[in-house]
């Protein structure tokens, strides 16, 4: 392949970039946004595959193994939390317009400009060398397709411009510059640098995948062909060892926390995820769909490492060139130029974002506040504060671009991929204690973070940085075993005597030692101004309190100035919309010298901080709002107005629900209480009737007896027979109310022990045999042999069979054959069965005979009545000793009454007797 | 000639005393133990009173009673009502029926004889 057309491919492949990304943004003027999709957001965040993954996953793999898996088990780990503290830090930053992680720092902690600039500070500081890196790895790849096989081992760096990775730089710069500074609200998205971003993280996916296919299918027979090779070659064995990171499990787990942290806390990651998000709902799609890309660009780093081992040998190839050098070894040039272009996607789309993201910092957190300071001076006055913000942003791009391209030249040769990337991870990690414990620890304070976040950063300057920096060829004083000869305690590898852990373990530790610590600690113990807690309050109840709440200033300003204000950053078309939006949503239109709404500041403000940042906003606000802002009491005050509203009107839907629900009980109460009434008047009603049918008779015969008159002695002794009898019926009836109502009363009296139901049954026979004798019917019974062992009163019990024994020989002729009683014990159950020849019952009347005085219409004429209490007394008294009582009848052929009795035993035993059942 | 008294009531030794009663009395004396056998009697020959016990198995006194008022035949007849529950409502609703007294039960003797009398114009 000609050279030109190899040097040509890569600004080729950004020119299509350019493309992408204006087309994008055409689509975007004209309300056809591409970004609000879950597939294009997840392919964004996917810019956490840098060229690092491209080329350095492979070179790791071929020292440690599996352990390059560590960086991205972290993320997929993270993404089951992504609903949880993604979703919360979106919220924040949009109701808040942060726009970058310092902004968020320094906003949560009342808008300090001190914490931003020290935030922006750390991540530039932190991110260059990252940024360098993937020049690098354009530029070494580079030279690899270019060159190969002579320059395998790494850049060979000429001239300064004979340089690729400057001219890469710069048009990467320009790209920036134009897709990233458009608009000077930060707020705005830039949907063309998303979908551009998106767009490469397919390309660099495919390619990846291309080459992995080519090396494992094509050159080798498959992934076991390549384990089986290694595994007979002992050298390259311990790579197939998953503890073979240096330090073990400690380092794994360290590594995993790491990148949890860098999913979240990298600038370009903040940018994307948070920043470039259209709808929190797409993170739903990001958190499966986003570890699933990192599993496919995964796949076949072993493998292709395993390959380069295999095929190279021990000759001097970069395993961190593996990807490319296989491909070009077998004279693939196609396949080879194209892994390029995917490792050149990895490593443009993370330079674009990171240095778009810092740029944002830069300007907003360290440059804006110094600048707002001289915003009087004529220079300023005549460019426009406006115009001045996108130069500056330009400017930044460029200087920033610049500043990675020097570090890029200066220790070009000095480190594998890998150990960069580490450094910035471990930098980027100092973000997560502010903002984690910001978002969810209401005390955390300024003096807690700015302390924490020094500590942390001077440690990883300390324990990694300068160690990375020195190279003892340019440094001689300094050596990796100790800055200050002769303080062991002080040596950056082993700080404090800490031996045992790799750098990065080593330093993500004691960081993150002083950091919490500090944070913690310091918070403990200082107070918080009224703005500072104000913006806890914000961000950890970001989901209770809206968007409207978060007002806080208590002075005034004329609409006039604040519209001239926002003017001067936002264009006067702009500002008057914002004011006029405002005032079309109030119903009432604004005055120029009127005074301002508190409202309108506060909206205000948070238009100024998308633009310039929240502390630079502040500033600008307040001069011109006179007199203070609110107290922290003060807005407390509005913002627990709101929420106990909203707490008394949950509470009185809460009680009107229970109000509703206590009514139902009580009419349904109600509703019991009168049937109740309305059972008892109909029983007193019955037992009145039934008592006076027999006093009827009795006081008739008594008053024609008493009378003397036309009575023979016959008839004089028939009546006098009929005063006795009915008096005993008249006693019976009343026996047998009392006996209902002892039993309808619960347990009473009675004695519950342990019987045997046969001795029962015997008791009732023989108390009835004078009455079977009477009435000349036969009782034939047969006892069980074995025990029917019950839990019950025995008199209740006798009561029972004597009853049913009594009814069943009222109902039956003699002729008709006799009375049966069986008694047989069951699994849990002993049943009982009394039955006669009688008439029967009829089907419709079987369930009304154990109603109180239900008295069956149809009965034979002349027969002696019953109280109508006899079977109402038995039903208590089988339900009182936990059994039922059934009929079973054909009119005509007598009728079978059924009682079962659990067996002594059960679980019913234990029940209290004074327990009431039913 | 006689007068003729039919008793209706399902308990035989009430029956038995009020037969004896209005014998002793001077009627001649036809009973019924429930409602259907008196409706029955009645439409046959309709005496010219009855003592009509109302809480009875399948036709209670009050049916019985409406049943009487709404037939030519029998519409003159008089009735006196027995009640047993002793209630104010039982013996309206026996009155607004068309029954021309009413007996509580336990009744004394001479009252029910006396009624009779009344209302047969002896």
């Amino acid at each position: 392949m000609p050279q030109w057309a190899i040097l040509l491919t890569p600004f080729l492949y950004l020119g299509l970039l350019f493309a992408i990304a204006y087309w994008a943004d055409l689509r975007a003027r004209s309300s056809r946004s591409l970004v609000n999709n879950p597939y294009v957001y997840t392919l964004s965040i996917a810019v956490y595959c840098t060229a690092w993954t491209f080329y350095g996953s492979v070179g790791r793999a071929t020292q440690d193994g599996v352990t390059f898996l560590t960086i991205y088990l972290g993320p997929t780990l993270a993404a089951v939390l992504w609903w949880v503290v993604l979703r919360k830090i979106i919220r924040i930053a949009h109701i808040h317009r942060i726009t970058s992680i310092a902004d968020f720092i320094a906003s949560r902690y009342g808008k300090s400009m001190l914490l931003g600039g020290l935030a922006t500070f750390i991540a530039v500081v932190g991110i260059t060398p990252y940024i360098a890196l993937q020049l690098k790895a354009v530029s070494a790849s580079f030279d690899v397709l270019l060159y190969y096989p002579e320059a395998t081992t790494g850049a060979a760096t000429g001239g300064l411009l004979e340089d690729k990775a400057l001219w890469v730089a710069a048009v990467l710069a320009l790209f920036a510059i134009l897709f990233g500074t458009r608009h000077v609200d930060a707020t705005e998205r830039l949907e063309g640098m998303v979908v551009a971003v998106a767009f490469e993280s397919i390309v660099k996916l495919i390619a990846f995948l291309s080459v992995g296919i080519f090396v494992t299918y094509i050159l080798f027979n498959g992934p076991m062909d390549l384990v089986d090779r290694v595994a007979a070659e002992p050298a390259m064995r311990e790579m197939l060892n998953p503890s073979g990171l240096p330090g073990g499990y400690t380092s794994w787990v360290a590594m995993i926390v790491l990148s949890m942290a860098a999913i979240l806390f990298l600038p370009r990651q903040f940018q994307v995820t948070v920043v470039e998000n259209v709808n929190e709902d797409h993170l739903r799609t990001a958190a499966w769909l986003f570890p699933l890309y990192l599993l496919l660009i995964n796949l076949f780093v072993l493998p292709i490492a395993m390959a380069g081992l295999i095929y190279f040998g021990d000759a001097p190839v970069d395993p961190d060139n593996y990807v490319l050098a296989l491909p070009l070894a077998e004279g693939r040039e196609l396949l080879a130029l194209f892994v390029y272009l995917g490792g050149f996607s990895a490593a443009t789309g993370m330079v674009i974002v990171a240095s778009i993201a810092l740029a944002i910092m830069v300007s907003n957190d360290l440059v804006m506040p110094t600048l707002l300071r001289f915003r009087h001076m004529p220079l300023i006055e005549r460019i426009g504060l406006r115009r001045l913000i996108v130069y500056l942003r330009r400017l930044i791009l460029i200087l920033l671009l610049m500043l990675g391209y020097t570090y890029f030249r200066l220790t070009a040769d000095a480190f594998a991929l890998v150990s960069i990337g580490l450094i910035s991870f471990v930098a980027v990690a100092q973000f997560a204690p502010p903002i984690l414990l910001g978002m969810y620890w209401k005390g955390a304070s300024r003096a807690g973070a700015l302390i924490g976040l020094t500590g942390g950063f001077i440690i990883w300057l300390y324990t990694l940085f300068i160690p990375s920096l020195v190279d003892p060829a340019w440094l001689p004083g300094m050596t990796p075993d100790g800055l200050f000869e002769g303080l062991h305690l002080l040596n950056p590898q082993a700080l404090f005597g800490l031996t045992g852990l790799d750098a990065i373990t080593h330093a993500l530790f004691w960081s993150m030692l002083f950091n919490i610590g500090g944070m913690v600690l310091v918070s403990l113990f200082t107070r918080q101004s009224n703005i500072e807690r104000i913006q806890a309050a914000l961000f950890v109840d970001v989901f209770e309190r809206s968007e409207r709440d978060a007002r806080f200033w208590q002075g005034t300003a004329t609409v006039g100035d604040l519209e001239a204000l926002l003017a001067r950053f936002t264009g006067e078309h702009e500002a008057a919309e914002a004011i006029r939006d405002y005032a079309r949503r109030q119903g009432a239109p604004l005055e120029p010298n009127q005074e301002a709404p508190p409202d309108l500041i506060n909206q205000s403000e948070r238009i100024l901080t998308g633009h310039i940042g929240s502390a630079s906003a502040r500033v600008m606000m307040s001069s011109i709002v006179k007199g203070e802002a609110l107290t922290f009491e003060g807005v407390m005050e509005i913002l627990d107005a709101t929420s106990r509203a909203i707490e008394y009107s949950r509470r009185l839907e809460q009680k009107s629900r229970e109000l509703e629900l206590a009514t139902a009980e009580l009419r349904a109460a109600n509703q019991r209480l009168t049937e109740l009434d309305r059972l008892k008047d109909e029983f007193v009603s019955m037992v009145s009737h039934e008592l006076r049918t027999p006093l009827t008779s009795i006081r008739a015969f008594g008053e024609i007896l008493l009378s003397g008159k036309d009575i023979n002695p016959d008839q004089q002794r028939e009546f006098m027979q009929v005063i006795v009898k009915e008096s005993e019926r008249l006693t019976r009836l009343i026996n047998q109310v009392l006996d209902l109502s002892r039993i309808e009363s619960g347990w009473g009296d009675w004695q519950l022990k342990d019987l045997d139901l046969r001795g029962v049954v015997e008791d009732a026979v023989s108390a009835t045999s004078q009455l079977f004798t009477d009435r000349g019917v036969t009782l034939e019974w047969r006892q069980p042999d074995q025990e029917c062992p019950i839990k019950g009163d025995s008199d209740r019990l006798i009561q029972l069979v004597i009853n049913l024994l009594s009814n069943a020989v009222k109902f039956t002729q003699p002729e008709r054959g006799p009375v049966h009683l069986t008694l047989q014990p069951l699994d849990t159950m002993v049943e009982l069965q009394v039955r006669d020849s009688g008439p029967g019952i009829p089907t419709q009347e079987q369930q009304r005979i154990f109603e109180k005085f239900h008295q069956i219409s149809d009965q034979q004429a002349g027969k002696p009545k019953g109280s109508g209490l006899g079977l109402a007394i038995c039903k208590r008294i089988v339900d009182l000793h936990w059994g039922t009582l059934d009929v079973e009848s054909v009119p005509g052929e007598g009728a079978t009454f059924i009682v079962r009795l659990p067996l002594a035993g059960g679980d019913h035993c234990d029940i209290s007797r004074d327990t009431e059942h039913r | 000639m006689a007068k003729t008294v039919l008793i209706v009531d399902d308990e035989p030794n009430i029956l038995l005393s009020l037969e004896f009663l209005m014998k002793q009395s001077g009627y001649v004396v036809q009973t019924a133990e429930n409602g259907e056998q008196a409706l029955e009697m009645i439409r046959q020959a309709p005496p010219d009173l009855v003592l009509l016990d109302v809480m009875m198995p399948r036709k209670d006194g009050f049916q019985v009673c409406q049943e009487i008022r709404q037939e030519h035949d029998t519409g003159s007849v008089r009735i006196i009502m027995l009640t047993a529950k002793g209630r104010h409502s039982e013996q309206e609703t026996g009155l607004g029926l068309g029954a021309d007294d009413y007996v509580t039960k336990p009744f004394s003797t001479q009252d029910v004889v006396h009624k009779v009398q009344r209302l047969l114009g002896d």
